[in-house]
């Protein structure tokens, strides 16, 4: 059988008669590149119907085409694919950096402006729209407030779910809560802000405020709490898994209770990962505009309790001055954008030179 | 079919360490090489530059002359990918394609090559499982993936994904240092065979096995850690074990080092 | 993990506990370890040494209670998701009720009128129309640069500009929104007027202006905030590629394109629909930044270049402020409504990755 079917093929099919290959020049593909920009630019300009931005990129597709149609005459087709694909992922490269330096090089020479002490001590009380100063005073501490309040309602709650479903949980129930922990992570904020706005705003808060609705920095946090809940459960259940079994039987062997081998084995084994997903959740809810938008009314005033009357956020700030017609307000905007950004990203790096440093087991 | 290999000078590079230096050796076609020596001695970098996989990773790189029937693969204008298809290379730990078929991994070096009717690959792929000897094993099951098999019968499989494409020279590296003892045998037992039509060269940390299967045998061996490894013997694989002519082969395979 | 609690628990006198619990979760059994000596052996008196009756009893006690507690947490979990569905619908049914056009076709949106009057059709329309257009963009393009920055880059400015990524996708949406409203707009201007001048004739590149805060401006800011979040997320399922298998298809003669098509897409396609999906929901949700770059028109329209279009999470946050009882419960409404949209594409993309892990894992 075997020999029949190699006696009726002649030559192995994948085969080269030689290790050698035709290649194109080193010069070709600048050659092509200049080519089509040349061509490009004549049409364009001949026919009148557009400026340089659409020079280049007829010049890029004339040049995709030239490359493919080159390379597959003289080195043949596979590696034609393997050019112009290649090609093709750069340009995705590079497409993808113009607007994300575009935004990152506005944020930060807008963002200067306004970059003085009085924006940092100050709030937006009595700030007409003819005043160019007034400041994000009032934003940062919200932002801290509100951030800080939902810190201290997910920490102690995912951690102790994540604990449940890695340690003690089994069958359905743990199933359950695993599987609506991860369609809690796909819920939008806009309606984790409706959600407290019926719940806590509408229904609960009146009960202590005279029969009126309850527009406050808590009510924020507790939006925050759910946004970030499944984020601080999952990173906690994943940094659980990864402690290794040893450390857990080594304390079982020493006759410790199960509960204090997590309490005092388990989790500062699993500390750092843990400290980088609360991190980096709290860097996410720092960022949150529309949950804050619908529950705590914004405010100009500084108002340093979170529990009564509105009050406002960084980036409810950015939001609210971007919509003012003020001449002075979009500054104000790009210096809070940068402020936040910049508050966002030290927690971020920060998370993530923690992750970097201590890898459990991978 | 099977083809010469002549290495001269040959020196291996990962970045600035220098993993192997001037090894000068032939293989004669249609012969079992066997490549021996302690942990480190270079013998998997030496082998991985035959086929120019060494330069693989990063800041690895290759000097020397290596040529397979006079053409020296490390020429300027050498195609990397036709070197790789003539010299095929069967890995350590088998390495299936996960996301593949039985079927598909053993056509998926055709498929590269453009080969796209379904007879000639069905045809292929009978050709290539039956010389690896896993035809009758797997053939009410092509569809099924290829990770499903047992680790013996996976090398296999990447046995026969190397050979479909027919290539003349065949590299394995410690192809069974993951299978267990019946696994090993039966792909001692499939050297043998494609010996007939390939040469093969082989790196293994057994030295019964490389007294098995080869009909020639080279010694690597270092100095000390951070020394590059060298060549400190080749020869008949019957010379080598029963009289090595240097004293290190000898301290080697009698167990007295390594 | 789990091995030693096991035999201990075989080895110890609770075995009829240990055996309705054993088989699901090992690290389940050991919770049993700590309390069935206790509860067998207090009652028999005859444990291991002896008179270890008190603090045993106490440890159980301690035990108990911190088991409860983590069951609690978990249990919070259950009672928030409930109580999100329940509260939203409760505020949503009575201005459902007070609605006098029909909720799914009416286009427009006046909740606060006397006679309340809201549709949710164009809204959904408009949310799932950008959505689409921003990962139609974004995928190709993000799933480009993680090639790049895995497989093309040179290793270390691959890893740095892998960081960079994964900073910018910290980035909140506010600053994109301000940025595509203030900066971004001019370009996609012209653009747009471009468009309409050489290929108006294309029902989609139509109208008359003026032209700008449109559905194109929406979701090319969208596809730029979505492209870090899928950049990042599918650069590392390509990273994660076991090296054997790249190997494998670099010996048997791939170019580098071709191993990428052999080993590294097929390996990271689960990977890779569930960052897609997560952008797609990240897309969905999307208020603040489509708030402040669409135009805010009530009407179903595929013109991508007139200024207009709205979604259900924009349309909230604009919508919002003067919003009376009604209006709010009407915007209650529509939330649900993406609350559901998102909730399908959420289940549908792990059901994808669950069936497609099983694959790759038996495989592996």
């Amino acid at each position: 059988m075997t020999t029949t079917i190699a006696n009726h093929r002649t030559r192995p099919p994948a085969q080269p008669a030689t290790l050698r290959a035709r290649r194109l020049p080193r010069y070709a593909p600048p050659a092509i590149a200049l080519a089509a920009l040349l061509v490009a630019a004549a049409v364009v300009y001949g026919t009148g119907i557009g400026g340089p931005v659409l020079v280049v990129v007829v010049a890029a597709l004339l040049y995709l085409a030239g490359l493919f149609a080159a390379s597959n005459a003289v080195e043949g087709r596979r590696s034609a694919r393997n050019r112009t694909w290649s090609a093709l992922i750069h340009s995705a490269f590079v497409l993808a950096v113009l607007p994300l330096a575009s935004v990152v090089w506005t944020l930060v020479s807008k963002g200067v402006e306004r970059l003085d002490g009085d924006f940092f001590n100050t709030s937006m009380n009595n700030i007409g729209a003819r005043d160019p100063n007034g400041g994000a005073y009032h934003a940062i501490v919200g932002t801290l407030e509100q951030v800080g309040i939902a810190a201290l309602i997910t920490v102690p709650l995912g951690i102790l779910c994540a604990i449940y479903v890695v340690e003690y949980g089994r069958g359905r129930f743990a199933f359950a809560i695993r599987f609506f922990v991860d369609v809690m992570t796909g819920i939008p904020s806009i309606v984790s802000g409706l959600f407290v706005l019926a719940f806590w705003v509408l229904v609960v808060s009146p009960v202590f405020n005279d029969g009126r609705p309850g527009f406050s920095g808590f009510a924020a946090a507790l939006a925050l709490s759910v946004l970030m809940l499944p984020t601080v459960v999952r990173s906690t259940e994943e940094m659980l898994r990864l402690v290794p079994a040893p450390l857990r039987e080594g304390a079982y062997a020493l006759g410790v209770p199960k509960w204090k081998t997590i309490l005092r084995v388990v989790l500062p084994t699993a500390l750092p990962g843990i400290v980088t997903g609360v991190m980096l959740a709290v860097a996410r809810a720092a960022g949150e505009t529309a949950p804050v938008l619908l529950v705590a009314g914004g405010g100009a005033a500084i108002n340093f309790n979170p529990f009564e009357n509105n009050q406002s956020s960084l980036a409810l700030f950015v939001y609210q001055q971007a919509g003012d017609a003020s001449k002075y307000a979009p500054a104000r905007a790009w210096t809070a954008a940068l402020t936040l950004v910049a508050l966002v990203l030290i927690l971020t790096v920060a998370a993530k030179l923690l992750a970097r440093r201590n890898r459990l087991g991978r | 079919m099977a083809k010469r290999i002549d290495a001269s000078n040959v020196t291996a590079y990962y970045g600035a360490f220098k993993a192997i230096e001037d090894i000068n050796l032939t293989v004669e076609p249609k012969t079992v090489t066997a490549l021996i020596g302690p942990s480190g001695c270079g013998k998997s970098t030496f082998l991985r530059s035959i086929n120019r996989m060494h330069e693989v990773l990063p800041g690895a790189r290759v000097e020397g002359d290596l040529t397979i029937d006079g053409q020296n693969i490390y020429d300027r204008d050498v195609d990397v990918t036709a070197v790789r298809r003539m010299i095929g290379m069967v890995f350590q730990r088998p390495n299936p394609f996960p996301t593949m078929s039985i079927f598909e991994n053993v056509v998926a070096g055709l498929r590269l090559n453009g080969l796209r009717k379904k007879s000639i690959l069905d045809e292929a792929a009978e050709r290539a499982l039956r010389s690896a000897n896993l035809w009758d094993e797997v053939k009410d099951r092509l569809g099924k993936p290829g990770a499903g098999l047992s680790g013996g019968q996976q090398q296999r499989l990447c046995i026969a994904r190397t050979i479909a494409v027919e290539p003349q020279v065949v590299l394995m590296d410690e192809p069974c240092s993951a299978l267990d003892p019946i696994s090993t045998l039966a792909i001692e037992d499939l050297m043998f065979q494609l010996k007939d039509k390939f040469t093969i060269i082989i790196v293994t940390h057994n030295m019964q096995q490389a007294a098995r299967v080869s009909d020639r045998t080279a010694f690597f061996s270092i100095e000390k850690t951070g020394d590059p490894g060298r060549l400190i013997e080749y020869d008949n694989t019957q010379k080598i074990f029963s009289n090595p002519s240097q004293k290190k082969t000898e301290d080697y395979i009698t167990g007295r080092f390594g | 993990m789990g091995e030693t609690p096991h035999r201990s628990a075989d080895a110890g006198t609770g075995g009829i506990r240990v055996a309705s619990s054993g088989q699901q979760r090992p690290a389940g059994a050991s919770a049993r370890v700590a309390e069935s000596p206790v509860s067998t052996r207090t009652p028999g008196g005859d444990g291991l040494g002896g008179g270890g009756g008190l603090p045993r009893a106490r440890a159980f006690g301690a035990e108990r209670a911190f088991r409860g507690l983590t069951l609690a947490a978990g249990t919070a979990v259950l009672v928030i998701i409930a109580a999100i569905a329940v509260f939203l619908i409760a505020k949503a049914v009575p201005a459902l009720g007070a609605n006098t056009e029909n909720f799914w076709t009416y286009e427009g949106w006046s909740p606060n009128d006397t006679a309340p009057k809201f549709g949710i059709g164009t809204l959904a329309f408009g949310t799932v129309l950008s959505s689409a257009l921003a990962l139609l963009i974004a995928v190709p393009v993000a799933l480009g640069i993680a090639l790049y920055l895995s497989h093309y880059a040179p290793r270390r400015l691959g890893t740095a500009l892998g960081f960079l990524i994964d900073l910018l996708a910290a980035v909140p949406s506010v600053v994109f929104g301000l940025w595509g409203r203030d900066i971004f707009v001019n370009p996609v201007r012209d653009f747009s007027a471009w468009l309409n001048q050489y290929f108006g004739w294309i029902p989609i590149f139509g109208g008359d202006g003026p032209f700008g805060k449109s559905i194109m401006l929406g979701s090319l800011v969208l596809a730029i905030m979505v492209l870090p979040i899928i950049t990042s997320l599918s650069r590392e399922v390509f990273l994660q590629t076991p090296t054997a298998n790249e190997e494998a298809a670099l010996a048997l003669g791939a170019t580098r394109w071709e191993m990428i098509r052999t080993a590294v897409l097929p390996y990271g396609r689960p990977g890779i629909i569930a960052a897609v999906m997560l952008g797609l929901g990240r897309a969905l949700g999307e208020t603040i930044a489509l708030a402040m770059t669409l135009g805010i028109t009530f009407g179903i329209s595929f013109n991508l270049i007139e200024n207009g279009g709205n979604t259900i999470a924009a349309n909230i946050a604009n919508a919002f402020g003067e919003a009376n009882d009604t209006g709010r419960g009407a915007l209650i409404a529509s939330g649900l409504v993406l609350f559901t949209i998102t909730l399908i594409v959420n289940i549908t993309a792990r059901a994808i990755i669950y069936r497609r892990r099983e694959f790759t894992e038996s495989a592996a």
